[in-house]
């Protein structure tokens, strides 16, 4: 990065430091605390998504959905959560890639499954295993989402629904005494209540989230704590600045790190929880009405 | 719509044309040097990436590198995510079963516990192995007590801190380590012969993957450059072919 970093092995104090500290792999690991916020940032949507219409479901009218809305939220929560991180993305991914074989490899005679092996004709590839190295990094982190949603969608739907259920039913009443449908009631009156006692359970998750992101390495994504390690870890002379064992102060750097997201997280989450409680029957509505 | 499908047409062909210029993805763990590390500038680097190279180049193939988590190196190689595994994987039966080797590029090599002191007690304590290694195998058996780790620095770490009362690895992975702790970690007990040396690991089902790479394997070997690239990471005294 800077000039006199030319030969690493005649530097010495502080420019050795600067040095260090710029270095290729340095610079990755710095990016990754980007990719880590921006995950968070994107997964959190996708799994509210996939939580509303868990929760939309379990409340259905209709049996079928009703069961697949309980039956998911019951078995995510039930199962650890490794399990579905390594099993999504793979069922996913095999099952996008069969899904590709049968359409551009029509006349592919040999077996997908053989022993071991997933085996795919070329074309089939998902990503083309000529494209580009962004490219199947970009799928991984799509497919780390879809792990991240699918589970935290779960916890979410267990939110969500209960938080439907905490509307007081005098509000669903008076909607109906006022002829709206249900689809009306459920829109208008129930969904725009309910995120004020959702908001203490979703805070929950989002802090859990944040501190789910070494499993991202499972999935192959380089995270912050995977740096850390690697950058801290012991290093002979094979590199070009050699160190001992310095995984204690990135890991120190990291705890700083993760403090001051949630100490971020907190202040949002509390204006957040200020802005819904106005008009609310609840007692910080009621505290909030009186002053 | 005719120039729909003609557009389809020249997009399928186009595909195919890429494919014909495959791309060959090496898996490595970047963690073990002097075998395969990260450099500095973040890239794959080490005797594997050098050999790797040239392999790639005498084969006339296109490759990429591309790391993973030791612990799952397997399971992503057979469900495609690469092509081969390059990353200081000895060639075992046990393996064998699951994924196919080429012939071994690294020969047949020492194993040796390191630890702080003399006297340490290599069958009755507690010794530090990576996680699924031959090395890790071999503890297990010895009656010691086996503790895993999931990446070779760590092991080391551990005797460093007290954790183990040694660590068993490869000596070449070793050997720096020993020289560059100032006296602090020294080589104790006899040197342990494990495994058939070193291989690509490629799926069972890739077989003409496997003889293109046999074959620039053999090729290097014959001309002596892979004696070259072996002594200029580990050492002149290293074992060559």
């Amino acid at each position: 990065m800077f000039e006199f970093c030319a030969d690493p092995k005649s530097l010495e104090g502080a420019r050795w430091m600067v040095c260090y500290l710029t270095t290729g792999k340095h610079l990755l690991f710095y990016q990754s605390f980007l990719l880590v916020i921006g995950l968070m940032l994107v997964t959190v949507p996708c799994a509210l998504a996939m939580g509303f219409l868990g929760a939309l479901g379990a409340r259905s009218s209709i049996a079928p959905l009703r069961w697949l809305g309980k039956g998911y939220a019951a078995l995510v929560r039930g199962v650890p959560d490794i399990a579905f991180f390594l099993f999504v993305p793979l069922a996913l991914d095999q099952g996008l890639e069969w899904l590709r074989h049968q359409v551009k490899c029509p006349d592919w005679d040999a077996p997908v499954r053989q022993g071991n092996d997933f085996v795919v004709c070329s074309a089939a590839k998902l990503p083309l295993s000529s494209s580009p190295q962004w490219v199947h990094e970009t799928y991984g982190i799509i497919l780390a989402v879809a792990a991240f949603a699918f589970v935290f969608g779960a916890f979410a739907s267990h939110v969500l629904s209960g938080a439907m259920n905490a509307v007081p039913r005098a509000q669903l009443e008076t909607a109906e005494a006022y002829g709206m449908t249900p689809r009306q009631t459920t829109w208008r009156i129930l969904v725009p209540q309910m995120w004020i006692y959702a908001l203490p359970g979703l805070s929950n998750l989002w802090m859990v989230l944040i501190k789910a992101t070494p499993l991202l390495f499972i999935l192959g994504i380089e995270d912050i704590v995977y740096w850390g390690r690697e950058l801290g870890g012991m290093k002979t002379s094979a590199y070009d600045y050699p160190h001992g064992d310095w995984r204690l102060w990135y890991f120190l750097a990291l705890l700083v790190f993760y403090l001051m997201l949630t100490r971020v997280s907190e202040i949002v989450l509390s204006r957040l929880t200020r802005r819904l409680s106005h008009g609310q029957a609840t007692m910080a509505g009621e505290e909030m009405r009186r002053a | 719509m005719k120039t729909l499908i003609l557009s389809t047409a020249a997009l399928a062909l186009g595909a195919g044309m890429a494919l014909a210029q495959d791309t060959i993805r090496l898996g490595t763990e970047g963690a073990y040097p002097p075998f395969n590390l990260i450099d500095d500038k973040g890239e794959v680097g080490g005797f594997e990436r050098e050999v790797g190279d040239e392999l790639c180049k005498r084969a006339e193939l296109t490759c990429e590198w591309v790391t993973n988590d030791w612990d799952s190196i397997i399971p992503n190689l057979v469900s495609g995510n690469y092509d081969v595994i390059i990353a200081g994987m000895s060639i075992t039966d046990e393996r064998d079963e699951v994924i196919d080797f080429t012939q071994n590029y690294y020969p047949p090599a020492s194993s040796a516990y390191v630890a702080m002191d003399e006297g340490v007690d290599l069958t009755g304590g507690v010794v530090a192995a990576q996680t699924a290694t031959i090395q890790a195998g071999h503890v297990a058996e010895s009656g010691a007590t086996l503790v895993e780790f999931a990446t070779p620095d760590e092991t080391v770490a551990a005797v460093r801190n007290g954790e183990a009362d040694a660590v068993f690895a490869d000596k070449d992975y070793l050997k720096p380590v020993v020289e560059e702790s100032g006296g602090e970690l020294i080589f104790v007990g006899e040197d342990v012969q494990l495994g058939g040396g070193v291989g690509l690991g490629l799926r069972e089902s890739d077989t003409e993957l496997k003889e293109k790479f046999n074959t620039a394997i053999t090729s290097m070997k014959e001309d002596g450059s892979l004696n070259e690239l072996l002594k200029k990471w580990f050492g002149e005294d290293t074992v060559t072919y």
